[in-house]
């Protein structure tokens, strides 16, 4: 990854800023290059007292499958939930689930959090203030241990790859 | 013919977001209880505006060369659509709102002596938010 300087304390940060300048411009004029470079610059150096550590990415190429295998989560997601809205009978059970974190840092916690509400019947309701269990609400769950066992395999495991090992 | 095809993925595209919004708002009046209405608006919404964007993507990349910036948009949209939804969950358990009586495990930032808010639910869930 490319080192943070004093200019360029979030370089990941920055090139995004300028990337997403130039497709919101919808212009690769030296003008809009210059502009954003500007605002690339200007504007990680005037938020960095709000910002946590930067994570470093260790296996950047398990974070492009982690983020493929999210958005076809997604889509299940979508239908079993769409199936548990229409479904007359209303069966559905509801649960409160604890789920023990392995993570450790804040970053990928919060990437793991956000996946949860994402995915398959879960919303990520709470972090405990210990940091070391995040509160779960499902719609529809039958066993919690395979739940728990789930996310942890599916989600959390790839993340400890990516930024923590 | 490939026209016809482009048109039926925008076409198919429309109809998938209209109906995945659709059922997500429905899921507003069926379900029971807050945290299970959460489920409907950070989930089906999100996928419904981002079907509908990716359809628009389609049509406008035809008519004047590739755009990008509803990619964009859905891209924003699958970010800010967890928080938001963690957010209301957090007050909702800061609340102390009742769950329904369905779920289970019982959370410590439920417990309490006494509740401070409760919303009474009725069969169609329509009562009003807090």
């Amino acid at each position: 990854m490319i080192p943070p300087t004093r200019w360029l304390p979030m370089p990941v940060l920055s090139l995004l800023l300028l990337v997403v300048w130039l497709l919101l411009q919808h212009s690769i004029s030296l003008g809009q290059w210059l502009l954003g470079g500007f605002l690339a610059i200007l504007i990680p150096v005037l938020c960095r007292p709000f910002w946590e550590r930067q994570p470093t990415i260790k296996r950047p190429l398990k974070l492009v499958g982690y983020f493929f295998r999210v958005l076809g989560d997604i889509v299940t997601a979508n239908l079993q939930v769409s199936k548990l809205i229409l479904d007359p009978r209303g069966r559905m059970r509801p649960a409160f689930v604890e789920y023990p974190l392995t993570l450790k840092e804040n970053f990928p916690i919060t990437i793991l959090a956000s996946t949860i509400t994402m995915t398959p019947g879960t919303v990520s309701a709470h972090l405990r203030l210990d940091g070391r269990t995040l509160l779960i609400h499902a719609l529809d769950v039958g066993d919690i241990d395979a739940l728990i066992n789930d996310i942890h395999q599916r989600y959390e495991r790839p993340l400890l790859e990516i930024f923590e090992s | 013919m490939l026209d016809t095809m482009i048109e039926g993925a925008i076409a198919f595209m429309l109809i998938a977001g209209g109906a995945f919004a659709f059922i997500g708002s429905l899921g507003l009046t069926h379900l029971k209880d807050f945290y299970m209405r959460l489920h409907g608006p950070s989930k089906t919404t999100t996928l419904g505006v981002g079907c509908t964007l990716i359809g628009a993507l389609i049509f406008f990349s035809r008519e004047d060369g590739p755009v990008i910036q509803e990619l964009l948009i859905t891209i924003f949209a699958f970010i800010t659509a967890p928080v938001s939804a963690h957010m209301l969950a957090k007050s909702a358990l800061h609340h102390k709102l009742k769950p329904d009586p369905r779920t289970r495990g019982n959370p410590v930032e439920l417990e309490s002596e006494k509740p401070r808010h409760t919303i009474e639910e009725s069969p169609q869930g329509d009562s009003p938010l807090p």
